[in-house]
């Protein structure tokens, strides 16, 4: 290259270094090589991660090595360039203020603008209401339970007053209701009568010591999924549901209360009735609004 | 060859003197200065397994059954993205490579980005005229969590379902508009119906990684126009920099960084089990796992929801603060608003507008340090809560008694961990010792009384 000098300090490269870096240039490529092979053959998860994970980590050698011992090492200080420049900045100042020297009704100017821009804003905005009827908010109080729904299991059966046995849980769900919806699912739990502590408002709601839940916890919406039936002493702590999210815990035998946990209020229970064909069936809708808690959620 | 291909594109830009100054721009040698290159390398991961992964995931919550290669879910009803997710892991070669390399590469993204901010902090590299530089990293590191949630939920795997449930309640727990703004994300209640998992989905590879790339872009346009910062030593002064340049020391350095870290996500990503949504099942809302636990990244919002009382403040009969609000929104925003916050509340406590560009050993300024450590150990504590469920059920310790302790340990344990820090960092300071070397000797003198003199330091 004509008129060219040298810049960098001079440098002899170790010859080790050479060797250790075409190697595992080498290397490298065998790795590579060896993941395509795998791939062709049967590509097991752990021979592809391992290959592919090898070629790379062999690059990475040969590229450390060359940096650290194959091209020329040196330090270099350099002085730092001021950050400020202050007569630029001014400049910049004097550039947008002498833009509107030859305006005199400023404020108008400015309040125009500012009822322009933001009626601009509300129209490139508005059209994210389309992304949910956001107002009707009533969709969240969705409740599927009234009198006489029936209560049917995982595939559809109606459940009988016989399918629930003491200290079991069973999931269940309002009959012919998406399932997937926050308000059909039940947890169904049954108790020793003598056992329930029920406020007087809900007696008669638990037949035989049937009790029914929601089964979306109050607290973050995770399905309560857990029964905690204590079968032979110490009997204390009691019968509890479990949520395993963040380990709310309701008491069934006093009608959902809170017993720990972040939950705020109690798991809504469901009344129940026995048909005479022995079906289970809600004797109306839930004692609260199910689901996790929001604004639209009243006590009481 | 490179000078004819310089000639001919400098004789089309124009640009030649700006590459030559950035080839040998200067890169001071720090090993802790590698954790942001690590998250940046970790990124790039990130975008090329998940461009891989696209071409055969399937965005749908739409119902099918399942006649696919893993025999224990053959016949089960579950969406076409969760049956898309077992496709990729077990009918495509390579696809479980990429998606469990894909998954890891988000967890160490998210850890060298943490550890990024805490060397950052303790060496105090947020003062001006670096604090631009600062607020944008936090920022990313709020976008990262938020993709790294994004992507795990997109599966509709049990983990995932139970997940995004949470964060539905998260959102319906904001004081008058969460119901709003619930039905707005999911389109309906709960949930929600094909067009929020289309939103998720941009949102995963599009929306966000495009925000963050602009983000990360800024980040290092930034640190190039105020050159890296430095710490103090024999050339190092606040007006120079010292370290290796660009071109082509650094280059080949930091290439192999990158190397190393792609190795190390293959690595992972083929030899160690990550997120085998298999195992889950498909997600349905009446369904839930114990022992449930998120990505790590998020633990502390667990954490945080765990260890909330269950306090639900109301006005009239209507809910004011429904209970989730308190873990995950206000703690997050404490936790950020921390962060934000934490230049200006320096300067003005120091009264310090200076530019800085030597930075501190965390020893260096006691009181910040202690700040940070009682921080980070609050945040630590919550983060540490949100396992108690694993502890639970591995190691039977009770659940409430674990709890019953964090909620004492997050008020004291962070003024405990402050006051030990400021004391070893004024320790550290008069006694001039390595934190792990410890005191390296020096030379003593006996004075013509009998007692001792210090003549040179260690």
């Amino acid at each position: 290259m004509r008129g060219a000098r040298p810049l960098l300090p001079r440098w002899r490269a170790p010859r080790w270094a050479e060797l250790v870096a075409g190697w595992a240039l080498l290397l490298a490529a065998a790795a590579a090589i060896g993941f395509i092979v795998v791939y062709v053959y049967g590509a097991d998860t752990q021979w592809l991660g391992l290959s592919l994970g090898l070629a790379f980590a062999f690059l990475a050698a040969a590229s450390i090595v060359g940096a650290k011992k194959l091209v020329p090492q040196e330090r270099k200080e350099e002085e730092r360039e001021p950050l400020d420049h202050e007569k630029d900045d001014l400049d910049i100042a004097v550039y947008f203020q002498e833009a509107g020297q030859g305006i005199t009704r400023t404020k108008l100017l400015k309040r125009a603008g500012g009822v322009a821009g933001l009626a601009f804003v509300g129209a490139i905005v508005a059209p994210l209401a389309s992304c949910g009827a956001f107002l009707d908010v009533e969709e969240l109080r969705a409740m599927v339970w009234r009198r006489g729904v029936r209560l049917v299991d995982d595939v559809g059966r109606p459940l009988t007053a016989a399918d629930i046995a003491i200290g079991s849980m069973t999931p269940a769900f309002a009959e012919g209701s998406d399932r997937e919806k926050l308000d059909s699912s039940l947890i169904v739990v049954r108790l020793k009568p003598a056992d329930l502590r029920l406020p007087g408002k809900r007696s008669g709601w638990a037949p035989d010591g049937i009790l029914a839940f929601s089964k979306i916890c109050t607290h973050a919406g995770c399905a309560v999924s857990m029964f905690r039936y204590p079968l032979y002493p110490p009997r204390v702590p009691g019968p509890a549901l479990v949520c395993p999210c963040h380990y709310s815990t309701f008491d069934p035998a006093s009608g959902g209360t809170v017993l720990f946990g972040p939950a705020g209020r109690p798991l809504p229970q469901l009344p129940l009735a026995v048909d005479d064909e022995g079906r289970l069936r809600a004797a109306g809708p839930m004692s609260g609004p199910i689901g996790p808690s929001w604004w639209g959620v009243q006590e009481g | 060859m490179i000078y004819r291909l310089v000639r001919y594109l400098d004789s089309r830009t124009g640009r030649t003197p700006v590459v030559k100054k950035l080839l040998r721009y200067i890169f001071p040698d720090h090993w802790s200065f590698l954790l942001g290159e690590v998250a940046l390398y970790c990124f790039v991961v990130l975008v090329w397994t998940g461009i891989y992964l696209t071409f055969f995931f399937d965005p749908s919550i739409h119902s099918t059954i399942y006649h696919g290669e893993y025999g224990p879910l053959r016949g089960q009803e579950m969406s076409q993205a969760y049956r898309s997710m077992l496709d990729l892991s077990f009918r495509y070669k390579a696809g479980l490579l990429m998606r469990q390399t894909h998954h890891w590469a988000a967890d160490v993204f998210l850890v060298a980005i943490t550890l990024h901010l805490v060397r950052v902090f303790f060496t105090g590299a947020f003062r001006k005229p670096r604090d631009l530089t600062y607020y944008v990293g936090i920022l990313m590191l709020a976008l990262a969590m938020f993709e790294g949630f994004a992507g795990y939920s997109l599966g509709d795997d049990l983990l995932s379902g139970m997940g995004l449930v949470i964060a539905y309640s998260v959102v319906l727990s904001i004081p008058f508009v969460g119901g709003n703004l619930a039905l707005l994300i999911w389109h309906g209640p709960f949930p929600g119906t094909s067009e929020f998992i289309s939103r998720l989905y941009i949102a995963h590879v599009l929306l966000v990684p495009v925000a963050i790339g602009v983000l990360l872009t800024i980040h290092l346009v930034t640190i190039v126009f105020t050159h890296h910062s430095q710490f103090p030593g024999k050339r190092e002064r606040e007006s120079n920099v010292v370290g290796t340049p660009a071109w082509p020391g650094y280059a080949f350095r930091t290439i192999g960084l990158a190397l190393s870290v792609t190795a190390v996500l293959f690595l992972l990503g083929g030899l160690v089990q990550i997120n085998p949504v298999w195992e889950w099942g498909p997600y349905h809302t009446y369904q839930s796992t114990n022992g449930a636990q998120p990505d790590w990244y998020l633990g502390w919002l667990i954490g945080a929801l765990r260890l909330m009382p269950g306090w639900e403040p109301h006005i009239g009969h209507y809910t004011l603060i429904p209970n989730a609000f308190w873990g995950g929104v206000l703690f997050p925003l404490i936790v950020f608003g921390f962060l934000f916050a934490w230049p200006s509340i320096e300067r003005r406590i120091t009264r310090d507008y200076e530019f800085h560009h030597l930075l501190n050993r965390p020893r260096d300024v006691p009181w910040r340090t202690a700040v940070g450590v009682g921080f980070f150990t609050w945040v630590g504590m919550i983060f540490f809560a949100g396992s108690s469920d694993r502890v639970f059920v591995q190691m039977h310790i009770s659940y409430t008694s674990q709890i019953h302790v964090y909620q004492a340990l997050v008020f004291v344990l962070p003024f405990v961990a402050a006051w030990v820090a400021k004391r070893v960092c004024e320790e550290l300071l008069r006694a001039e010792a390595h934190p792990l070397r410890g005191p390296g000797g020096g030379r003593v003198r006996r004075l013509p009384g009998g007692g001792f003199e210090r003549v040179s330091r260690p």
